[in-house]
């Protein structure tokens, strides 16, 4: 039982850290309502200041916002049910007919993560190149999916391995199909598993600032680019730049936050009994 | 049976009206300068209604990396390529431009500054058309200097530069003396330190491509921009590059700035400079060798060879680079905005020279600049702060590395020196240049 | 019998994504070992020739290899020891009883989902700058000379712009952990009179150790490969103190589009990733299993 007093102690003190934590990204937002001037002024104020839309509105007429705000959700969240379609009965597979080389066969899918996209960026592009794939959201989704497979692979096997074989024995027993099996039966159990994969890999896809910049022009640029195109212009930009990146994390932080329950639920990585 | 006839003709017209609608992928910088065009564009679009505009804007170095990547790999993703006078000589040899040659009757090519013109030029062919020009200037603050008791003269010496930022740096009130580049990379310091060794005497190779770091000419060079920015300097240089030095001598920070000549505009502009009329403009320093540290640079357009619009590209490309131009967007912004550094009818407008105090330096730095004899002893490259091979992007960036080590005091100037003289070297060898 | 009808079915279940990795390993990977060992530059076309080892030759004997080699290594440590340890700590935390517990995992959760260039350029332009920046801002208010963190500290400061990115991370798998440990041994181990410290040291540690292993992989994986928080405030520098392989093959191949080489610098890459990975699994991976 806890007393009141440690309650309040430990409240002001989580409050105290998350608060510097949450910091950058409050004072990211605050800019983006201040001048360019008053950005980089030399005491600068908390509150006190011209409030302006000004900024939000030159990104907005300068940059197709709306274009590489589709473009982000199509190919996060394209790519990350593509991952779970494929990934789903391999790791039904691999956590309940598990066979001695399952763990070796999980490392090398991991490893493949390894090799630095820098070292593949020539190659990559001139297959794109070769297959008509540049600058198009199927090309990114593909590539998406692809890096992240791993990941989700090797998450949903550490869920999957959670759950009691009887439970899908008897399914089977049942004279249950595979693909029955695995709809009706596992799924609505792992349901928390699978969400936060979903949830972690649109995270992981969305944020991804390599592949999304090399291999997209104009119609298939998602928010990597856009942001790329604020950084470190000629001229003063602090303001702009916070404006541009407000709008480029908010919707996926309002995301983040609505399902953050799921993906605190999902992550447990088989802790959970 | 003529129904089907008449249908069939419609189809056609309406297929042949939606083929003959062409759309061009422009891919440029995040400059202002460039955001303007792109904000005009539909004066374009207008006068060409079959074409379209699609954009891709980025910084500087990302755009490069994409652009060249995909030229180099015929990969026909862009139309049109905003570059610059490093990429144009390697380019143009290699074919992989297309040669401007239909720029339209009115498009006075002679009118281009010959400096500008030449850079972009490579076997008599044109093959970029600028759409800014640009050398480099000594920006001072007129009010610090005669608060010092001092003259700025039109075409200052080094040693002057050194005693008049002593003269007016007052840490105390957070006032620096001198605000030059110091972030790494071969379009930032190294571009600034590479003009300014020319006027020191110095050269990056011999007619041999051996590098030269070893040189006494290049000691001094170093020696001095690292003396005088530590002393004089604003703390953290190794990191500022155009950018950073602007908020400092927009917010009252520099007493000299010495940079573009395009930041004439930016700091001139009572928007956004806080020491906007008491700015004054001289000529790059030199050492009385006979060359001065002023540099040459110009964004231009081209169009890759692999692309499939090359008609539209150029219609294009001679809107943007024209005369309608400058006067569009002296209405809309005004003339102090308009894209500076390419063509010398600009320079005798007065409604432009009135309006841009800056002007005139900025034509004679440009016009004083000679790309093909940069140094004072023969080079075998062209290019007056940067060197116009492949190699260079990555051996100027780790030169710049070196130099900035040596400038936030983590290596001396003589350990910069040779580790840059191995760099070069070694990356010379691998490429063949050198045994 | 149905063991072996489920058997089979459970490979041809693995088979897509199998398949699939295979060939996105192999192709490029291929293709990269082959452009390892010729002469190709995108910018100087020529013959393309054999060259055999020369590309790894100049590669390794780039005086900065070495220096890039430890510089990640301290990368990955370093990010690692800040989260995890941070993380168990926050993890504690906020599994006390407090006001707005919600509201808080709120805030400590945000940064994951910011991008890495704009964490960078917000840590860069708007804190770490010695002139402009909040740190510098707050230096001078305590009548201390502002920290160039970038010139002085390079590495550090990556070190702590990544950390702050991936410490929800590890907050998040620690947090989940810790809620599943069993109150009633807890309360058990009181009743027999163990202190908080103790009761942290042998019960909740230990009951971590699955989360922390999982932490460290997935964060390795990712940390070794860092590229755009190094591209978008040091460029590496000064020098290469803050340049890791990633970066470096950036900076010797892609710069100059010297294909071969940057090939060279990706096979290099995995080597290394997958030594540390054996060496990891060696020390942690019996914490894996079920």
């Amino acid at each position: 039982m806890q007393s009141t007093k440690s309650k309040v102690i430990y409240t002001v003190l989580a409050w105290t850290i998350a608060g510097l934590i949450f910091f950058p990204i409050f004072w990211t937002i605050l800019t983006s309502f201040k001048t360019e001037s008053e950005a980089i002024a030399s005491s600068p104020s908390l509150f006190m200041f011209d409030w302006t839309l000004v900024n939000y509105q030159d990104v907005l007429s300068r940059s197709p916002y709306f274009l590489h705000f589709s473009n982000s959700i199509i190919i996060a969240v394209g790519s990350s049910i593509l991952g779970l379609m494929i990934a789903i009965p391999a790791a039904w597979s691999m956590a309940f007919a598990q066979t001695p080389k399952t763990k070796h066969l999980l490392m090398w899918m991991l490893s493949t993560k390894m090799l630095p996209p820098v070292g593949v960026l020539i190659p990559i592009y001139l297959l794109f190149r070769d297959f008509g794939l540049l600058d198009t959201r199927i090309g990114l989704v593909i590539v998406m999916t692809l890096i992240n497979l791993p990941i989700i692979v090797w998450m949903l096997f550490t869920y999957f391995k959670e759950i009691p074989k009887d439970i899908l024995e008897s399914a089977r027993v049942d004279g249950a199909s595979l693909s029955q099996e695995i709809i009706y039966v596992l799924m609505p159990i792992a349901l928390p598993g699978i969400a936060s994969t979903l949830l972690l890999n649109i995270i992981l896809a969305w944020n991804e600032a390599f592949w999304t910049l090399i291999l997209t022009a104009a119609d298939a640029a998602p928010l990597t680019a856009f942001i790329a195109s604020y950084s470190s212009p000629e001229g003063l930009f602090y303001a702009k730049l916070s404006a541009a990146s407000a709008m480029a994390i908010a919707p996926i932080l309002v995301m983040g936050w609505f399902s953050q329950k799921q993906l605190v639920r999902g992550l447990s990585f088989g802790a959970v009994k | 049976m003529l129904a089907r006839l008449k249908i069939l003709f419609v189809g056609a017209m309406a297929l042949s009206a939606a083929v003959s609608a062409q759309t061009l992928t422009i891919a440029t910088v995040n400059n202002g300068d460039m955001i303007t065009m792109k904000e005009l564009s539909d004066d374009f679009e207008a006068k060409n209604p079959g074409i379209q505009l699609k954009w891709v804007t980025l910084e500087e170095n990302i755009l490069r990396q994409r652009v060249t990547t995909d030229v180099a790999t015929n990969g026909g993703q862009y139309d049109v390529m905003t570059i610059g006078t490093y990429e144009v000589p390697i380019w143009g040899k290699q074919g992989w431009l297309t040669h401007l040659d239909d720029l339209g009757e009115n498009y006075d090519e002679q009118d281009l500054l010959p400096a500008i013109r030449a850079g972009l030029t490579v076997d008599d062919k044109l093959f970029a058309a600028p759409f800014y020009g640009e050398s480099s200037m000594v920006m001072y603050r007129k009010d610090l200097f005669s608060k010092a008791g001092l003259e700025m003269p039109k075409e200052p010496t080094w040693s002057f530069i050194a005693k008049a930022a002593e003269a007016t740096t007052d840490k105390s009130a957070g006032v620096y003396g001198i605000c030059l580049r110091g972030k790494a990379g071969w379009g930032e310091n190294i571009a600034l330190i590479t003009a300014m060794s020319n006027s020191f005497g110095a050269r990056w190779f011999d007619e041999n491509w051996q590098p030269q770091f070893d040189s006494k000419a290049w000691s001094d060079t170093l020696t001095y921009y690292v003396d005088l920015l530590s002393n004089y300097g604003p703390p953290g240089a190794s990191a500022n590059g155009f950018n950073e030095n602007l908020s400092l001598f927009q917010t009252g920070k520099c007493a000299i700035w010495i940079d573009a000549t395009v930041a004439g505009a930016f700091v001139t502009n009572a928007e956004d400079s806080g020491v906007a009329d008491q700015v004054g403009f001289a000529m790059a320093p030199d050492n009385g060798l006979g060359k001065r540290g002023n540099w040459l640079w110009a964004w231009s357009l081209a169009v890759p060879s692999s692309s499939k619009n090359t008609d539209a590209a150029q219609k294009f490309i001679s809107w943007a680079t024209s005369k309608d131009y400058l006067t569009l967007v002296a209405e809309k912004k005004g003339w102090a905005k308009v894209p500076p550094g390419t063509r010398s009818s600009l320079y005798a407008n007065e409604d432009y020279t009135s309006a841009a105090p800056f002007a005139q330096i900025t034509l004679d730095s440009i016009n004083s600049a000679d790309p093909s004899n940069p140094t004072l002893e023969a080079v075998p490259y062209v290019g007056v702060q940067f060197v116009a091979i492949p190699e260079f992007q990555g051996i100027g960036t780790a030169v710049g590395q070196q130099f900035s080590a040596a400038l936030a005091g983590n290596i001396s100037v003589d350990e910069a020196l040779k580790n840059a003289q191995r760099i070069t070297q070694r990356t010379m060898r691998k490429a063949r240049y050198i045994k | 019998m149905s063991t072996l009808h489920s058997r089979s079915l459970a490979r041809v279940a693995l088979v897509p994504a199998v398949a699939l990795l295979i060939v996105w390993m192999i192709v490029p990977l291929c293709m990269t070992i082959y452009y390892s060992v010729i002469d190709y530059n995108l910018l100087v076309p020529g013959d393309n020739e054999f060259i055999g080892f020369l590309n790894y030759e100049f590669f390794l004997t780039d005086p900065a290899f070495t220096e890039s080699f430890y510089n990640t290594l301290l990368l990955v440590g370093g990010v690692l020891f800040i989260t995890i340890a941070g993380g168990i700590g926050l993890a504690v935390l906020l599994d006390q009883a407090m006001y707005g517990q919600n509201y808080v995992r709120l805030l400590i959760l945000a940064p994951f989902f910011v991008m890495p260039t704009v964490s960078a350029l917000v840590w860069k332009n708007m804190f770490m700058n010695p002139v402009n920046g909040l740190f510098a801002h707050f230096a001078v208010f305590l009548g201390l000379e502002p920290i160039d963190f970038f010139s002085q500290f390079p590495l550090l400061s990556v070190i702590i712009i990544v950390s702050w990115q991936w410490l929800p991370f590890a907050t998040l798998i620690l947090l989940t952990s810790i809620q599943s440990l069993d109150r009633e041994q807890l309360e058990a181990a009181e009743l027999d009179g163990a202190g908080p410290f103790s009761k942290f040291f042998y019960m909740v540690l230990p009951h971590l150790s699955r989360a922390i292993t999982a932490v460290i992989l997935i964060e390795t994986i990712f940390l070794l490969s860092i590229f755009a928080e190094i591209f978008v405030t040091t460029s590496g520098g000064p020098g290469y103190a803050s340049t890791n392989i990633t970066y470096l093959i950036y900076t010797q191949s892609l710069l100059q589009f010297d294909v071969g080489m940057a090939s060279a610098g990706g096979v290099v890459a995995v080597v290394i990733a997958n030594l540390v990975a054996i060496v990891l699994m060696r020390l942690i991976g019996k914490n894996l299993e079920g």
